[in-house]
């Protein structure tokens, strides 16, 4: 059951949704339906965060009360879920 | 008014790099550049295009931490929207990595190739995508087999008049031709060589590693492309090609760019060899040009770096504009960007210190 939780998002995404916040606050039960409830406010979002296959982005990280979680982590009331930047890149 | 002197209200060549899209916009001689740029927040950029009747930009590219994507922009780059909605593979398939080649067909179709190799249509410019799953049905898709740049569709080459029928290039599977649409496809590599097999096996009907492909103006059955193993024209539409790297100081080499114009006129920049470290041969840099649809060959050096040039010149990073005389325009692997105002006969640097250098389009347009 969805229940309340509170969203940190990286900068270099949310430069790429103008209007986009930091921080806030979302009704979800998985990381999965984190990212839908994402796409939803921010179309695109979603493709961002997770690929087709699907699965989290491979140089994303995402971290649920400091644990690293998958698209299947389950939420608590009052998850503090972690949206980050992995080291990539040349 | 004198034909040379005609000039579009703008001019711009669009370079994909590997730190974003870049645009220089020239001036009425051709000889002065102003860069704008990194755009598309300095993403990785395959491809980038303009269409040719309203301006509009489009960049394809894909980024390590964020997937695929085609950015637009509608007016010159000064502001970008992004999607890769629908740009994707079935749930369970490899996702996509990064888009490598876009083209406009001329019902207005929108056209991505991508990697891992396939092609995606937009009927909407760009906002949103569906596969083009014929390609990736053809009974061969299994045996591809990914280049040294990955397993990547990097050519998209539209009939000019006909929507059904479109060429793709994919590295290492060879060519691939759709007579419908998208709904089916079929090799088109008789003739093309694939030295890389085994000797009984150098002709295949896929595998082939094409790294351009491009078709003659006004002549939608001749198309010329610039192999792994070879430089090759066809007369018809691919059915078969012949060879005509005789005269050409190598076999090997990425782009080909046809003159906007001149069915016979082409450009090719050979490298030195595919084992050898691709560069220009003995460190001079050459465009080689043929006017004769490949039977002769012209190297044209005046302008460019005649020592210590080790330069590579990648697959989609070979230009010509539409003015008379045609301007002709590469960029290299080491950031600097070529030009010619006189169709090839004499060159100028008109950028440098750029990141790698993927592709170059230009867009030229009267108000």
């Amino acid at each position: 059951m969805s229940a309340p939780v509170r969203v940190s998002l990286p900068a270099a995404l949310i430069a790429l949704f103008p209007g986009a916040p930091c921080e806030l606050e979302l009704s979800a039960a998985t990381i999965a339906e984190v990212l839908g409830a994402l796409d939803q406010r921010f179309p695109g979002m979603r493709d961002r965060l997770a690929d087709s296959t699907p699965r989290v982005r491979r140089h994303i990280s995402i971290f649920v009360n400091g644990e690293r979680a998958s698209l299947q982590t389950p939420l608590a009331p009052g998850a503090e879920v972690l949206v980050m930047t992995a080291i990539s890149g040349g | 008014m004198d034909e040379e002197t005609r000039m579009p209200d703008r001019l711009s060549v669009l370079l994909g790099t590997k730190k974003g899209l870049f645009i220089l916009d020239g001036d009425r001689a051709r000889r002065s550049f102003a860069l704008r740029g990194p755009f598309c927040a300095a993403w990785p950029i395959g491809h980038a295009i303009a269409d040719p009747a309203t301006g509009t930009i489009y960049a394809g590219g894909g980024n390590a931490w964020f997937g695929p994507a085609v950015w637009k922009s509608e007016d010159f780059g000064a502001s970008w929207t992004h999607s890769s909605q629908g740009l994707a593979y079935p749930e369970g398939e490899e996702a996509v990595k990064s888009v490598w080649s876009l083209a406009l067909a001329p019902d207005g179709t929108l056209y991505a190739g991508v990697e891992p190799a396939g092609l995606f249509a937009s009927h909407d410019r760009g906002a949103t995508w569906r596969h083009v799953s014929g390609l990736s049905a053809h009974p061969s898709r299994p045996h591809w087999n990914p280049g040294g740049g990955g397993l990547i569709l990097h050519a998209i080459v539209p009939h000019p008049a006909d929507p059904a029928r479109l060429h793709v290039a994919i590295s290492a599977a060879g060519v691939f031709a759709t007579t419908d649409g998208g709904a089916s496809f079929e090799p088109r590599n008789r003739g093309t060589r694939a030295d890389f097999f085994p000797e009984d096996q150098r002709y295949p009907e896929v595998g082939q590693c094409v790294h351009s492909l491009v078709m003659a103006a006004g002549l939608p059955e001749r198309l010329y492309q610039q192999n792994h193993c070879g430089m090759y024209r066809s007369d018809d539409a691919g059915l078969s090609w012949h060879s005509i790297e005789e005269g050409l100081p190598s076999s090997f080499g990425f782009p080909a760019a046809a003159h906007p114009r001149d069915p016979d006129t082409l450009y090719f920049v050979p490298l030195n060899g595919a084992l050898e470290g691709r560069y220009v041969p003995e460190g001079r840099a050459a465009v080689w040009r043929t006017r004769d649809g490949g039977t002769h060959w012209q190297a044209l050096r005046q302008g460019l770096p005649q020592q210590n040039a080790f330069f590579g010149v990648l697959r989609q990073a070979l230009a010509t504009d539409p003015l008379t005389p045609a301007g002709v325009y590469f960029g290299t692997g080491s950031g600097e960007l070529f030009a010619s105002a006189d169709e090839g006969d004499s060159w100028f640097s008109i950028a440098c210190h750029l990141p790698p250098i993927h592709s170059v389009e230009t867009l030229a347009l009267s108000d």
